[in-house]
């Protein structure tokens, strides 16, 4: 129902009343409400106390993701329905841009507390530059080298030696992810996940040229192909993972190096589960409801613009993460 | 779909389920001036308890959670949200758009706000207390050393972040797509212009302070050490982040105060703006700076000299842009035919004050010096004087200026001129002495002082309640005015306004603009 007034101008579509906002807040604030109290329980509470956390939460969650269906349905109700003018068109699409903006500042930050304190931290607390009087007052002995595998705590010789208050113990991994043998290059997982990331980026493209020339068949088949892929990327780092702590003691207590592994990578992986999820809804919206067609097909083409942003999210992790 | 020509819908579905810029802008002021009441009721505790040496009214631990409570409930719950009401009700009046571009979006931005302060004011009455390091939160007393409610305040403030990304995307896909023809970038209005700024700056640091309480909450719960040297980390990372965010953030609080004194100082002085692009370019000059000047607030952590230097220099920088505004300001009133209402004296107030503000920033911004003003009182007073004299004194011009157009009735401007006086009087004597027990040494953030500074913060105190005191009466002359106030029905409520917001009938109608104008 595009509704013409004079001269061509096209009504934009302000949407009537709707409870959608409302519903969305209570799962979130059920969701974040749940989410701290389960982590109190863990660090604060009495073991084996009974609470309500995890109740609270999935209540919360269950609500949160079921309103964002019905929102995200609605939406597409209304585009199929022909209510959408094409300045809202561009509203959806500056809305993606600069979300996805929010998104890489998110990413600016780990990164910018990974190059601190590698390129700073590191050789302070070792004695460096104007910032190295601590070495000698805090942490005699302690050296600095990326991956860090000696925390400074265990330098001066555990949690109980260091002069400064103790706030846990950090016992760095024996091994580091970084790249070891070229004898068995095949063997290192970071790898075949930049090759697998990179391709799922490349048959994305291939999905949205199909689209583009109405091929439905050919979308169809590299989209799934894209998120088969996202799955194996997904699967690739939860074996990595499980490496990490089963036998590289590599663990979110193993010092910075630890944590910024963990951080940045667990924060991509969450984002390319996102990432996938968008595709999985897009496949599945062409495959069941036949919807798409080569010139309106935005709700697959934002999820296109997020997967590719993961994709180059993960070359910078795979430079700065892995490899240098 | 139905029928976009009838008014309002009856009863609380009209707020709850609302899609309406108008009623989200509502919403949102009386929001914020609800937190400005909180917020104003810890800093009077404050006050109390600094009223004399000693410790009188509450203990240390209790006064750390009202600094802490007061600056977060200020800044993330007052200040902020009345300036993105104010945004709500203005933007697509003056730039001639039917709403806000994504309206159901623009609602769930509102909503989070009341449960998550909600959230975050309950934690003052859970075991352990409310946070108690400073609005800062500076790791480890936000982490180490906190109170298990720390983890909600983590997540209040992931939540908080979420509605200001929401409601800046919102503004700025409304400013780049829904202007009406004609209404090219150098024509907007320049509170439209501070907001697209604005609205840039929160989406580019909103997810940098979710990032730093991400790594807080690891830091507490799952054995990380970003904060922590024993792991290889550092506490001072936690201040480089924060204040990455932080810097930009308080340029976040006073652009749309520069916006709205940008409208108001022409209006009475029935002169254009002078030097609208050399405003335009001096606020994204601002912008630009505030990414990277952020170390300026940790002169005293160490940092290697050659730090110190550039985050000086390029802090005093900022002067220059700054000084453009505050002289194209005055030079609008030069040789205008000037008349001073209520919105008038608080832009002059807010011109004056302001500046005293920037000038102590100026001071602050040379290193060697900082060394000594750093987390005194001289801190304080210098930022109340930006925040309170700059962001909530043209906040209060902005209601006064506008309300007649919102709700079709004039306030009373004897009570607005009182108001005017009272907060000018009651705030100078608040905040000014403040310099002089900063520079004599007096820290802040501590309950309790030595016996020299005790007159001038009697002074501070009394002059921080007659403040308080002012702001009921402002709230008694809006309710007034909105039941009872004389009626006005012209479009341009005051002779010297321009903008489209004034062709508009008087009040504005429930819908507005739903043909876009054409403007020359």
């Amino acid at each position: 129902m595009t509704s013409q007034t004079s001269a061509g101008y096209e009504k934009y579509y302000v949407p009537e009343k709707s409870p959608l906002a409302i519903c969305a807040t209570i799962g979130l604030i059920l969701s974040i409400f749940g989410a701290a109290s389960i982590m109190n329980d863990m660090t604060f509470g009495e073991p084996g106390q009974a609470t309500s956390s995890w109740t609270i939460f999935y209540l919360g969650l269950m609500f949160f993701v079921g309103t964002l269906f019905v929102w995200f349905r609605t939406t597409i109700r209304e585009n199929i329905a022909g209510m959408n003018s094409a300045q809202l068109k561009k509203s959806y699409v500056l809305g993606m841009f600069w979300f996805i903006f929010s998104e890489v500042m998110f990413f600016f930050c780990f990164f910018g507390a990974l190059f601190y304190v590698r390129v700073l931290v590191g050789p302070w607390l070792a004695g460096e530059g104007e910032g190295g009087r601590m070495n000698g007052l805090l942490w005699e002995g302690f050296s600095f080298s990326w991956p860090l595998v000696q925390t400074p705590q265990e330098a001066v010789g555990g949690a109980g030696a260091q002069l400064i208050a103790n706030n846990g113990s950090f016992t760095g991994a024996e091994t580091s992810m970084a790249f070891r043998d070229a004898h068995a290059w095949w063997a290192w997982l970071p790898l075949w996940n930049t090759i697998v990331l990179l391709s799922s980026s490349f048959t994305c493209h291939l999905a949205h040229v199909g689209i583009l020339n109405g091929n439905r068949k050919k979308f169809n088949f590299w989209l799934a192909v894209t998120v088969l892929l996202g799955i194996i990327f997904l699967c690739l780092q939860a074996l990595e993972y499980y490496e990490a702590y089963a036998e590289f003691g590599l663990t979110l207590n193993a010092g910075i190096y630890g944590s910024t592994f963990f951080m940045l990578t667990g924060f991509h992986g969450f984002h390319v589960a996102m990432g996938m999820t968008m595709l999985l809804i897009q496949l599945l919206r062409s495959v069941l409801g036949g919807q798409f067609t080569a010139k309106d097909h935005f709700g697959f083409e934002a999820s296109s613009w997020y997967w590719h942003f993961v994709d180059v999210v993960w070359v910078f992790l795979f430079l700065f993460v892995y490899i240098l | 779909m139905g029928d976009h020509h009838h008014g309002p819908a009856k009863g609380l579905s009209r707020w709850l389920f609302t899609t309406n810029h108008k009623d989200i802008g509502t919403m949102y002021l009386w929001f914020s001036f609800a937190m400005f009441i909180l917020g104003g009721a810890f800093a009077m505790i404050i006050r109390a308890e600094l009223f004399q040496p000693g410790l009188q009214l509450v203990e240390p631990a209790f006064f750390n959670q009202m600094t802490t409570m007061h600056g977060l409930v200020m800044v993330f719950g007052a200040i902020m949200p009345s300036f993105v009401g104010l945004a709500n009700w203005l933007i697509p009046m003056m730039i001639g758009a039917p709403d806000m571009a994504l309206p159901r979006m623009n609602n769930w931005s509102f909503w989070i706000l009341p449960p998550t302060f909600l959230l975050l004011a309950s934690t003052l009455f859970m075991e352990g207390g409310a946070p108690a390091a400073g609005w800062t939160f500076y790791a480890p007393l936000s982490t180490t050393y906190a109170a298990p409610s720390v983890t909600y305040f983590i997540f209040c403030v992931h939540v908080l972040g979420l509605s200001s990304i929401m409601g800046s995307i919102n503004i700025i896909a409304t400013v780049m797509n829904m202007r009406a023809p004609g209404m090219t970038y150098m024509k907007m209005p320049l509170f439209v212009w501070t907001w697209l700024i604005t609205a840039f700056l929160l989406v580019a640091v909103m997810p940098v302070l979710a990032g730093a309480v991400t790594m807080m909450l690891m830091d507490v719960h799952f054995g990380t050490s970003f904060f922590s040297a024993a792991g290889g980390g550092d506490p001072v990372l936690f201040q480089h982040v924060f204040w990455f965010f932080g810097h930009p953030e308080v340029y976040i609080i006073i652009l749309p105060a520069f916006g709205v004194v940008s409208q108001i100082i022409p209006a009475f002085s029935r002169k254009p703006l002078f030097g609208y692009d050399s405003m335009v370019y001096a606020t994204a000059s601002i912008a630009f700076l505030s990414f990277i000047v952020w170390a300026h607030h940790m002169f005293t952590v160490g940092m290697p000299v050659a730090g110190e230097l550039f985050f000086m220099y390029a802090t005093m920088l900022i002067a220059v842009p700054t000084g453009v505004k505050v002289f194209n300001w005055v030079t609008t009133m030069w040789r205008g035919s000037l008349s001073f209402e209520t919105p008038m004296l608080f832009s002059i107030g807010f011109l004056v004050l302001f500046t005293i503000g920037g000038f102590t920033g100026l001071m602050l911004s040379i290193a060697p010096a900082d060394f000594q003003y750093h987390d005194s009182y001289f801190v304080v007073a210098h930022f109340h004087y930006v925040m309170v004299a700059g962001a909530v004194f043209s906040m209060s011009a902005a209601v006064y200026f506008w309300l007649p157009k919102w709700c079709g009735r004039m306030y009373n401007e004897t009570m607005g001129k009182t108001h005017f006086w009272i907060s000018f009087i009651g705030f100078n004597l608040a905040f000014f002495p403040q310099h002089f027990v900063g520079l004599a040494g007096m820290p802040r953030r501590i309950p309790d002082y030595a016996l020299q500074f005790a007159d001038f913060n009697m002074m501070s105190s009394i002059g921080a309640f007659i403040y308080g005191l002012s702001q009921i009466l402002f709230l008694y002359n809006v309710i007034a005015t909105i039941v009872a106030g004389k009626r006005v029905s012209e479009p341009k409520v005051w002779d010297g306004a321009e903008g489209l917001e004034w062709t508009i009938p008087t009040p504005a109608p429930y819908h507005t603009f739903e043909v876009p104008p054409a403007v020359k």
